[in-house]
């Protein structure tokens, strides 16, 4: 691991009044790491960044940065940046003065700022763009300004609260890559909250996947996406076909489903409910669109699907086919556009098949709604 | 097409009507300023004079009413400034229930009538400063300080309506984004609120000046020894007025006028700045070189803001040179022809009407006739010797002028008034 400055939340509560907006956090953040909270809106997580940086006190439980307890420190003295959803530019003071307003509230003259700033300028390849007022910039200036303004303060740990959200798609993707490319460079731990899963996935060495309070997992990337521990996480992040049902038999760390009305299927029991599930509990499972593969119609078994094709689209990298089983059972199949001829099947039977290790079983729970 | 037409013309009627009923009076008591005679009053135009200017600046009172209204002025706006900022910062902490009814009890004093804010300020302090033993004359009972205070009381509610505007617009974020890169309270008050709250703050303080440079009636009860222009000019008019209040009266429109002037000057040039930051290109933003727009470049209000100035300062000169002497003196001249003309046609007339009484030999008794018509409505209260210069007729008997109901009761004014009387029979 790098030198960066790890961060912990311990047996973190945080409630208003009633409502408890986090239930129970405990998440161990490695020093150096990009590290990303996903959830849908109203999750929590934004609260949790809160309470990082120092604007909110947990109700419960600690937070600490590089093994210090936070308890009553206020937001000017903890070693965190923050960076807003809208950015909060100051709109009166000029980019440089923006950029270095850590500075000033130290003391430091203007000509030191003035060099610092421009430093900064480079870095974020704003050059000469010292001089102008936010509001003269473009979305995605100003974008990398509030960037180059929480690094001036030379933080330990920088909170990125959606910082993406307001800008539109192209500027996006190029963002992320960009703010990857930062934080290698700079080599501090980001906290990056976020609802999209495109932008936790792409950019996090971890991430910690939220629902109304409570963290349902933490893992990299692929562990989320191939490995969900809940019901939530697999619906939340990336498309998926569920299929529920009960649990017929479990043999090892396969699980054979009783579905309601796709019959009898083998999967994976996710390696978090390993041991967990027994024959007769209610279970789900999970199969990515792009797990499936066509097969001869009318193939039995139990990793066989077979439905009737409602609908087609072409993606451009893939081709998506909508089907309806037995039962109104919608289902979403993708195949990669390698070039082959694509046959229309509207209205016909068609018969999927899929690898047992790419579906994934675990116990019944709430799913993600769009 | 024809009734397009109709409905322009109307609005513009109706504009010209509503601006007329607004800037009518100052129009008149503008013209009046300059007019020679002793009451103000615009027609008939005698002389061009100046000397009301120079009544008003030797005017004592009037000047120590001045200093004292600029000095309440400047202490209600940092009281009623820094107290409407506290009680506006104050609403935007707390929770919705609370707010309600905070607004009320804080917009409140605004409800309650200057007289009684007045009358219980006086009392209030008054009792304060017996409980601490303090003298009559301590600063407790000041006159400067409970004048501030009182008028404080509603102004400050005024300024925290101007202030919670701006504030409601206010991003919170700013004031953390300032305390998460390490300022300190005072210092994210100080370097992002307080220059945001700038423009409202401006505005608060000119209304809080205004309010209380105007203010009557809560002051009536708290100046003590400090009376201030609304007060000496009140008290003033209880003994007459002369024009040389007319003159103070233009001199605040035309400051006014100078301050409005001013004031969109400045706007029109902050936009046209703006505009050529937009236009400059970046090396010309680094070097602070870009092109800045004249002060008078498309800026009317700027034109008419030198055009002002220059029209008031050839006023000045002109005032300085001027001497009226000879133009009242040939009006005097001319009024005293006058006169002398109407004593006698009076004298003609009264010596036509007794021939005509000894011929018919006390027909019938004189009826007892009204208040003589041509006097003014006032009934002369303001000023009797005003009347002399107004009303000849009244000035050409003695009687009259002595007695203070403008010759109503006077015997030869009620001849003059029979005489009138019968001849328009």
């Amino acid at each position: 691991m790098s030198a960066g400055v790890g961060v912990d939340l311990e047996k973190l509560w945080i409630r208003f009044g009633d409502f408890v907006a986090v239930r129970d956090a405990n998440v161990h953040i490695n020093g150096g790491d990009f590290f990303s909270f996903l959830g849908p809106s109203g999750c929590g997580k934004t609260t949790i960044l809160r309470a990082v940086s120092g604007f909110l006190e947990p109700s419960e439980g600690q937070v600490l940065i590089g093994g210090n307890n936070m308890k009553g420190i206020g937001p000017n003295k903890r070693p965190t940046a923050l960076i807003f959803q809208n950015l909060a530019l100051f709109p009166l003071m000029k980019v440089w003065e923006n950029i270095t307003f850590s500075m000033e509230v130290k003391g430091a003259s203007a000509k030191e700022r003035r060099k610092r700033a421009d430093e900064l300028l480079d870095m974020i390849a704003l050059p000469d763009q010292g001089d102008k007022l936010p509001w003269e910039l473009s979305g995605g200036q100003r974008q990398r300004v509030a960037i180059a303004r929480a690094l001036c303060a030379e933080p330990d740990v920088l909170l990125l609260d959606e910082p993406l959200s307001a800008l539109d798609l192209k500027l996006r993707q190029h963002m992320r890559t960009e703010l990857r490319e930062i934080q290698k460079r700079v080599g501090i731990t980001f906290i990056y909250i976020t609802h999209d899963q495109g932008e936790a996935l792409t950019m996090s060495d971890n991430i910690a996947v939220m629902r109304a309070g409570v963290i349902d997992q933490i893992g990299d990337g692929k562990t989320i996406y191939n490995d969900p521990a809940t019901a939530f996480a697999a619906s939340f992040v990336g498309e998926n076909n569920v299929f529920r049902g009960t649990v017929k038999q479990v043999q090892s760390d396969t699980a054979l489903i009783s579905t309601n009305r796709s019959g009898d299927l083998l999967a994976r029991v996710s390696s978090a409910n390993q041991g967990k599930m027994k024959a007769g509990d209610d279970a789900m499972m999970f199969i990515r669109p792009e797990a499936f593969a066509l097969a001869p119609v009318g193939a039995q078994g139990d990793h066989f699907v077979t439905a009737t094709v409602t609908n087609e689209e072409f993606e451009g990298n893939a081709f998506n086919i909508f089907m309806e089983g037995e039962g109104g059972k919608e289902m979403k199949v993708s195949l990669p556009n390698l070039g082959q001829s694509f046959d229309s099947h509207k209205g016909q039977p068609m018969t999927l098949q899929y690898d047992v290790q790419n579906a994934v079983a675990m116990p019944a729970g709430d799913l993600a709604t769009e | 097409m024809k009734n397009l037409s109709l409905m322009r013309l109307s609005i513009w009627a109706y504009l010209a009507i509503f601006f007329a009923y607004l800037l009518g009076p100052l129009v008149i008591m503008s013209i009046a300023a300059f007019n020679s005679p002793e009451f103000p009053r615009a027609t008939p135009w005698e002389c061009l004079t100046f000397e009301w200017f120079s009544a008003l600046f030797q005017d004592e009172r009037i000047l120590n009413g001045i200093k004292n209204s600029i000095l309440v002025g400047f202490g209600t706006v940092v009281l009623s400034v820094a107290m409407g900022l506290a009680g506006a910062l104050m609403l935007t902490q707390l929770g919705p229930k609370l707010r309600a009814t905070y607004y009320t009890i804080i917009i409140a004093p605004i409800l309650v009538p200057g007289v009684v804010i007045g009358i219980s300020t006086l009392v209030f302090w008054d009792r304060i400063n017996r409980m601490l033993g303090l003298d009559a004359d301590s600063f407790l009972s000041n006159g400067l300080f409970l004048t501030v205070i009182g008028q404080s009381t509603f102004i400050a509610s005024y300024c925290m309506l101007v202030l919670v505007a701006r504030l409601q617009r206010y991003d919170t974020a700013l004031t953390e984004a300032a305390l998460d890169l390490g300022a300190t309270h005072a210092q994210a008050f100080r370097k992002v609120l307080l220059p945001f709250m700038k423009p409202a703050i401006a505005s608060a303080a000119v209304l809080a000046f205004l309010a209380s440079f105007e203010n009557y009636n809560t002051t009536t009860f708290t100046f003590g020894e400090y009376p201030t222009l609304t007060i000496e000019l009140a008290q003033k008019v209880r003994y007459g007025i002369t024009p040389a209040i007319s003159a103070l009266a233009f001199i605040s429109v035309l400051l006014t006028v100078f301050a409005a002037l001013f004031n969109e000057a400045n706007i029109r040039r902050k936009e046209l700045v703006a505009l050529a930051r937009k236009q400059a290109t970046v090396e010309e933003l680094s070097r602070g070189s870009f092109k800045m727009p004249g002060f008078l470049s498309s800026n009317w209000a700027a034109v008419a803001l030198v055009i002002v100035a220059c029209a008031t300062v050839v006023v000045v000169g002109t005032a300085t040179v001027y001497s009226p002497q000879q133009c009242i003196a040939d009006v005097q001249e001319q009024k005293r022809l006058e006169t002398e003309l109407r004593i006698q046609e009076l004298q003609r007339q009264r010596e036509l009407r007794r021939q005509q009484q000894e011929a018919e030999q006390g027909s019938t008794a004189p009826a007892q006739s009204k208040p003589a018509g041509n006097n003014s409505g006032f009934g002369g209260v303001f000023a009797p010797s005003t009347l002399s210069g107004e009303d000849s007729s009244s000035a050409v008997e003695p009687e009259a002028k002595a007695s203070g109901f403008g010759g109503a009761f006077a015997p030869s004014a009620l001849s003059g008034e029979e005489t009138s009387e019968g001849s328009g029979n």
